[in-house]
């Protein structure tokens, strides 16, 4: 008999659940991420590698916020960070010291578009509308925890490595 | 029972949204400040309490008294971002939020003008990018017009206006016909920045060489090694003056000097010389006949 339809092959569709499954489950707490489409950043063509390390390097260095004004430590940010944004996360950071406040920032979502390639490739411009839980501990009291959605607009620049954090500021929605 | 039970728990969801709603309304915030300006929260309630404006680029904690303004003075929120308020008082606490914007005035550019050194003549060579910043350095993210300006040796200065997007603007320009420097100033509002850009000939265009027989040896000389806009080429560039003659070949690379290749070269009768730099052919000569 012939039906014209393929019978449905349900294990390698299970197999598939299952390995997504356990790829959410297991990283649970990262956030997810999405990348709108780049067709045009600006004077530069953008490769896809560029792409990716800058997305990767500008959610490193959420993470790398979060550490540093959770523990007040600024050497935290010398990873991900330099210029005017690593001066003003410092100067937060030695003000939540003197003041005995820590505060976590959790991001949970990150709405990512790259918007500006400078033509000789020496900075690149994002945007990107994050969701993130803050929490705000005062002398080791947590005081009350709050989820934000903001839109931030970071600048990178290239270093050796990687793409650091030169300009990271919210701007309102 | 069950019914009772259902209403009772509702007549509590109730009073306690309703003491929330109270609650947030007491705190009065603006919804957005521009950087270093003075403001005011006004908060609700009676007794002592701490308020928390809690943001990445700044953190604020204030003893308070609940049920008066808490004024805020000039500068002491200066960093752009979006803040998280927070006012505990007694067992309860308060939120909200609110946005501090750049001030719309520029006071600093940041200038990115590549490349520093290029040959005349090259359509859209020089690039000039430009990131707007306030005076506490926040990246002013209003459309602001910038103004790039290349003036140099010689020809009419290029100008572009260019408005602002997120904070940067940018723009190409064709560097000038002439050898030279050119001043590269970008300008946004009362606040420039200049750079200088070295603007060197280009390729050699043509070459064309005499010669002159001195004794048993060729004396070979270029004429004026230019660009395609006329400019001297620099001194150092190497001219390769090749000799094929029956049987053999040689080869001399000449410097240019004072913009000419010189050199000599054995006469041999049914010689040809010719004479080429980089991707340039220069002209052919055939000496004497056999």
């Amino acid at each position: 008999m012939t039906t014209g339809k393929k019978p449905i092959a349900w294990k390698p569709i299970v197999i598939a659940f299952s390995l997504l499954a356990t790829v959410f489950l297991g990283a649970s707490d990262q956030p997810s991420v999405r990348v709108e489409p780049t067709d045009s950043v600006g004077p530069r063509t953008l490769e896809k590698q560029t792409e990716t390390a800058v997305v990767r390097d500008y959610l490193k260095a959420w993470h790398s916020l979060n550490g540093a004004l959770e523990q007040n430590r600024i050497d935290l940010l010398n990873a991900d960070f330099v210029g005017t944004a690593k001066e003003k996360l410092s100067d937060t950071i030695q003000e939540q010291a003197k003041l005995g406040i820590q505060t976590r920032y959790t991001d949970k979502a990150h709405d990512v578009k790259l918007v500006f390639y400078s033509p000789e490739g020496l900075s690149i411009q994002l945007i990107d509308t994050v969701d993130y839980d803050v929490q705000l501990i005062d002398h080791e009291k947590p005081q009350i925890t709050q989820h934000v959605r903001a839109r931030y607009v970071a600048v990178l620049t290239p270093t050796e490595v990687q793409w650091k954090v030169r300009v990271f500021q919210a701007e309102p929605e | 029972m069950k019914l009772r039970l259902a209403s009772f728990l509702g007549g509590l969801i109730v009073l306690a949204g309703g003491q929330l709603a109270a609650a947030q309304g007491s705190l009065r915030l603006p919804k957005t400040v521009e950087a270093g300006a003075a403001f005011s929260i006004h908060t609700g309630g009676s007794g002592k309490g701490v308020l928390y404006i809690v943001g990445p680029a700044q953190v604020l904690r204030r003893d308070v008294q609940l049920g008066e303004d808490i004024s805020f003075a000039p500068g002491d929120m200066h960093n752009a971002g979006h803040y998280l308020v927070v006012l505990t008082g007694g067992s309860s606490t308060e939120d909200g939020a609110f946005d501090v914007t750049a001030v719309h005035q520029p006071t600093t550019l940041s200038f990115i003008a590549k490349p520093s050194r290029l040959p005349v003549d090259l359509h859209d060579g020089i690039s000039g990018v430009v990131y707007v910043f306030d005076t506490f350095h926040n990246l002013v993210l209003q459309p602001t017009p910038v103004s790039f300006q290349l003036s140099g040796v010689a020809g009419a200065s290029q100008t572009r206006t260019v408005t602002s997007k997120n904070g940067v603007a940018w723009t190409k320009l064709d560097s000038a016909s002439k050898e030279g420097a050119a001043k590269f100033e970008a300008r946004a509002g009362n606040v420039a920045d200049e750079r200088i850009i070295q603007q060197v000939p280009g390729d050699p265009c043509k070459l064309k060489m005499d010669v002159r027989p001195v004794g048993q040896r060729l004396q070979l000389e270029t004429e004026p090694v230019r660009d395609c806009s006329g400019n001297a080429v620099p001194d150092g560039t190497i001219v390769t003056f090749t000799e094929i003659y029956d049987g053999g070949q040689a080869t001399v690379d000449v410097p240019l000097k004072r913009g000419v290749a010189k050199t000599e070269m054995p006469a041999y009768k049914g010689a040809t010389i010719s004479v080429a730099t980089g991707v340039v052919m220069g002209n052919e000569i055939r000496w004497g006949k056999e």
